[in-house]
């Protein structure tokens, strides 16, 4: 259920579904997502779903907030329908290179290195959305113990196949980009690829992500 | 039938409208900064007005036009020269010209203004992706396999079928005093003195500038609730505030995805002024309501269609 709905500028509706995380509140997301998507109502020119928000822009030349609101509300979503869910093995190095903020991660835990990454490899995470870069998955939850803010300020340059982590989340950066959040590794792996036009991403909202660790050499080896 | 590119300039890409419906993947819309600019462009050397231009940022590309009878405008606030017959003319912007093979162009800045742009009449020759020709250089999309224009390019162009009209329009991009904003979903997660001196208050536009976003200084902001939100969807014109208190505005080739608080929108009216700011530029937001925006956004449509009616 949309709790509050209500408009972000002029040209966009903010529907709220709620403050917890959770895998039903995400769930109804992507269900409002879907039934969006297949009604295909005039104006709507985009649909950015995340954990428990739903933002929808629309063309300001042929609807208005009023109206697109009003649509919006008398929404009958579709039944909800557990979404196909994938097990997805990751690989990820996390030699000093690639674990950029690993130092200040132990620190600000009271955990020492070792500690950190037993709560992140072999573990079983859930993909609440994609998106910030293309194809980037958003996954959790991660263990109490290493939940962490993000930086202080982003950085300019994050590489690409950074996996980072912050509050009970963790990511995997698909391209260089600029973010906040802490790094501790990098996979080899391509998550998302433009050439398969109709399939572009590895991991999709509702699928499950397991980390395993790779050495340096396995990681250029499957880079290449 | 193509263009060479003898120096490309500092981000010079092709761009449409943009790209939609994909922002649950990650991809934003990108287009050119500047829509209307971008409509004035294909309207001028008759082109559609979901074709593509040569978009250009500060100092533009040098090229050499390797046809006959090639019509092309440059638009924007824009300093350039072209070659023709070895004779070297001061350019005008938002007039047609023709060029014929070895003549050149020399886009050689902006004038106290971001974003500039270049096409001639029957386009060029490039591919769509996911139905759009724009490009975004994050992921790598669109034509010239999502990268920027780089020296020694050649520019494919389409057949050249149309004759050669000359035409022209007159055209500013108008100063403006301020930039108006709505208020933003996490408003209130700063301090009354925060939320009043956003608006009264001076920003200055940093060097951190580009297609994705653009940071500002002035009086930092004091977030009094929390300074990172369950990470949400962004759109354009968002104006983020990150914990050093120093706002963020989300621009074309923004990230989808952002958990920072989200203290104003800029409303769509005034989103092709802002990104015409350079570096050092000085900003006063200004708070209105939805309503008010819907209206200055009917306005600012109708002086769009008014100028593209002049053409």
């Amino acid at each position: 259920m949309i709790k509050n709905i209500s408009n972000l500028g002029d040209a966009a509706i903010y529907c709220d579904f709620g403050s917890e995380v959770n895998k039903e509140i995400n769930q109804e997301v992507i269900n409002y997502f879907k039934t969006l998507t297949s009604k295909n109502i005039k104006g709507i020119t985009n649909l950015a779903p995340s954990y428990n928000k739903l933002i929808v822009t629309f063309d300001l030349d042929v609807i208005n907030y009023k109206e697109l609101v009003e649509k919006i509300i008398n929404l009958k979503p579709d039944e909800i329908s557990e979404t196909a869910s994938k097990r997805k093995k990751i690989p990820i190095c996390i030699d000093e290179e690639f674990a950029l903020d690993i130092e200040r991660v132990s620190k600000n835990t009271n955990l020492n290195i070792k500690e950190v990454y037993k709560h992140i490899l072999n573990k079983d995470f859930y993909c609440y959305m994609t998106g910030f870069v293309a194809g980037m998955p958003f996954l959790g939850d991660t263990n109490k113990n290493i939940r962490l803010k993000r930086l202080e300020t982003p950085r300019v340059k994050v590489p690409k196949g950074s996996v980072g982590i912050t509050e009970q989340f963790c990511n995997i950066y698909t391209y260089e980009s600029p973010g906040g959040w802490n790094i501790i590794g990098n996979t080899p792996v391509k998550v998302f690829d433009k050439n398969k036009e109709e399939n572009p991403i590895l991991i999709k909202p509702g699928d499950s992500v397991q980390f395993y660790k790779i050495t340096k050499n396995e990681f250029y080896k499957i880079k290449e | 039938m193509s263009i060479e590119v003898i120096r490309p300039g500092l981000n010079t890409t092709f761009q449409d409208r943009g790209r939609a419906n994909l922002y649950h993947l990650g991809i934003p819309f990108s287009g050119a900064m500047d829509t209307r600019n971008l409509l004035i462009t294909n309207k001028l050397v008759g082109n559609d007005k979901n074709d593509a231009v040569i978009e250009f940022a500060l100092q533009g590309p040098k090229l050499k036009i390797k046809q006959n009878n090639i019509n092309c405008v440059v638009t924007g606030n824009v300093n350039f020269t072209f070659k023709k017959n070895s004779k070297i003319y001061n350019g005008e912007c938002y007039k047609t010209f023709d060029l014929n093979n070895n003549d050149e162009i020399d886009i050689i800045s902006t004038n106290n203004s971001m974003y500039g742009y270049f096409s001639i009449s029957g386009g060029f020759k490039i591919e769509k992706k996911w139905s759009s020709y724009s490009t975004h250089l994050r992921s790598k999309l669109g034509p010239n396999k999502g990268n920027k224009i780089v020296e020694n390019d050649l520019l494919q162009l389409n057949k050249n079928v149309k004759p050669i009209i000359k035409k022209s329009v007159d055209y500013s991009n108008n100063k403006i005093e301020f930039i108006r904003v709505i208020k933003g979903t996490n408003f209130d997660y700063f301090s009354k003195e925060s939320q009043k001196s956003f608006f009264e208050s001076q920003y200055q536009v940093t060097n951190l500038i580009d297609r994705m976003g653009m940071r500002l200084d002035g009086d930092k902001l004091n977030n009094i609730k929390s300074e990172n939100i369950k990470s949400e969807g962004l759109i354009k014109g968002v104006i983020q505030v990150p914990p050093d208190g120093k706002p963020i505005i989300m621009l074309s080739d923004h990230g989808t995805i952002g958990g920072y608080p989200k203290i104003g929108v800029i409303i769509s009216a005034d989103y092709d002024k802002i990104v015409q700011l350079p570096p050092m530029s000085k900003i006063k937001f200004k708070l209105i309501d939805v309503t008010s925006a819907e209206k200055l956004f009917k306005l600012y449509s109708m002086e769009t269609k008014n100028i593209l009616d002049q053409i």
